[in-house]
């Protein structure tokens, strides 16, 4: 994987005068040089609005665009790339169910089922659903060990469930949750539920076939997977989508207007309203490719590898406490972990002050905090560029917190 | 780092005025939304004057040093002096260099006391 590194710019960074080693790729993955001369290119020699114009720019835009779709939709395993709808990312992509599917198929009385260690992404959308129309809202716990509590979790789901909403791979555990088993849970103890998976956290990092994951909606966004920022991917089944109305009104998104009524555009335009991120898909289409030419088996077993190490070596740094499963078959390229009292903010701080980029905080997932009791963490992340090297500067950094905080 | 300067780290370890007031006369809590960072105040006001300053809460060695040093700076000062108490005054308190990072970190008691008089 070594070689890859040069395709990075940012990578030849210095950061207080040391070399940057990028170690928050959970947030945002880095961006190798052929995503963005893509993207450059389209400015520079094909711009041109999409599905409009009859003129050649316009035809070549539409046909970047397009085949980026099916790139991505070829990529995630889906036959039919009229069920990839691209939004700006992750976040948008619930909303557009929360809105669309959810405000028209719950009610009342129905339950909606989530995990305690759901990203805020797909835990307030949901919370806020039930706050306007008096659904009820369960919380799954996890176990100890921070995978999913699998007995609460059945207990959960009932009949009157109608939406199971639950993570891939945890983007502060790690954790990765088995979707296809899950699945077949859901529908024989929920059989008027739908699934939705947040898969921010897997696409990225191994290989998914959402085709073999058994769920209804699937969610992925670009810019963690190596893509640009401001372009996200809907997965739903057909004729879902088919049966839900538009998300956002205007242009691109119609059939027919007329003074009186309006007829929609067929999948996937029916939601993307507006003129798109025609650079943005066109720079994931690219990523893809990349990726691609990695093999995901690989990119999953180089994350294995520095999960291990990185565990392995900060579990012998007293004072550190490491959350999410112990077993690195359960988990992604993610370490949260804690130094002594200190907290995370500061961790990252000096850490910082190291050329060590790490994330730190609550990791928008304040109700996974709360359950581990403590107010935030530090997470060090990994993906197709990092080094075992750069690992051991995260371990030299955390040494130099303790001995700033004078922590035995 | 010069940010972690020990004096504040002192501050950090045992912070100026931490605790509650049984009998406060007015309560003033502040969350910073970046990092759930959160701090209680207890003011024991008498005669327009801070006559008592505590507080609690969970924070970084920066906002919990910096609500140590401004606790005690306000003491026995008037409320409608308050006011005039600046960000560049915090982190001459704090007596250093604080990353960008990290002044809502430097900033989250000067939060509270900005609700005072609001």
């Amino acid at each position: 994987m070594k070689d890859i590194r040069s395709d990075f710019p940012i990578l030849g960074r210095k950061i207080h005068r040391k070399p940057l080693i990028y170690l928050d790729s959970a947030a945002t993955s880095q961006k190798p040089k052929q995503v963005l001369d893509a993207m450059d290119e389209y400015y520079e020699l094909h711009n041109a609005n999409v599905h409009r114009g009859i003129h050649t720019l316009s035809v070549e835009a539409t046909e970047a665009y397009e085949g980026a779709r099916k790139k991505v939709a070829d990529f995630v395993r889906v036959k039919d790339a009229a069920e990839i709808i691209f939004v700006r990312n992750a976040t948008e992509a619930i909303n557009l169910v929360a809105y669309s599917w959810g405000r028209l198929n719950i009610n009342r009385g129905d339950e909606i089922v989530v995990t305690i260690a759901e990203h805020h992404s797909n835990f307030v959308p949901w919370q806020q659903l039930v706050v306007e129309n008096g659904a009820t809202l369960k919380i799954v716990p996890v176990t100890k060990n921070g995978e999913l509590d699998q007995i609460a979790f059945r207990k959960a789901l009932t009949k009157k469930t109608k939406l199971v909403a639950f993570f891939h791979v945890s983007n502060v555990l790690g954790t990765i949750n088995d979707v296809g088993r899950l699945s077949l849970v859901v529908r024989r103890l929920a059989p008027n539920a739908k699934i939705l998976v947040d898969g921010a956290q897997a696409v990225p990092h191994m290989p998914v076939d959402i085709s073999k994951l058994g769920c209804d909606f699937y969610v992925f966004t670009g810019h963690k997977m190596l893509g640009p920022t401001g372009i996200g991917v809907l997965w739903g089944r057909r004729e879902l989508l088919e049966s839900m109305p538009p998300f956002m009104f205007g242009g691109e998104m119609i059939s027919k207007v007329s003074l009186e009524k309006t007829t929609w555009n067929e999948l996937p335009w029916k939601f993307e309203a507006g003129t798109p991120n025609i650079s943005g898909v066109i720079g994931l289409g690219v990523a893809v490719d990349y990726l691609l030419k990695i093999g995901m088996d690989k990119v999953r077993e180089h994350d294995i590898e520095l999960t291990t190490y990185a565990t392995n070596k900060l579990s012998k740094v007293d004072g550190v406490t490491i959350y999410g499963p112990s077993d690195v078959k359960k988990r992604g390229g993610v370490v949260a972990f804690n130094v002594g009292s200190v907290h995370a903010h500061d961790v990252a701080s000096i850490l910082d002050g190291e050329g060590v980029a790490i994330r730190s905080g609550h990791h928008c997932a304040q109700p996974l905090m709360d359950f581990l009791n403590i107010t935030s963490c530090a997470r060090a992340s990994f993906y197709v560029y990092n080094t075992k090297d750069e690992v051991d500067s995260l371990v030299v950094g955390v040494l130099k917190v303790k001995e700033v905080f004078k922590i035995k | 780092m010069d940010m972690y300067r020990e004096e504040l780290l002192e501050h950090w370890r045992n912070p100026l005025n931490f605790g509650i007031i049984a009998d406060a006369t007015l309560i003033v809590d502040q969350v910073n939304p970046l990092c759930g960072d959160q701090v209680t105040f207890y003011f024991k006001i008498e005669n327009g004057k801070v006559k008592k300053v505590k507080f609690t809460g969970n924070g970084c060695a920066i906002s919990i040093a910096s609500a140590s040093l401004l606790s005690e700076n306000i003491k026995n000062k008037k409320i409608s002096v308050l006011s005039r108490i600046t960000g560049e005054d915090v982190l001459r308190l704090i007596g250093g260099s604080v990353a960008p990072a990290r002044l809502k970190c430097a900033f989250l008691a000067l939060e509270v006391i900005r609700k005072i008089n609001g």
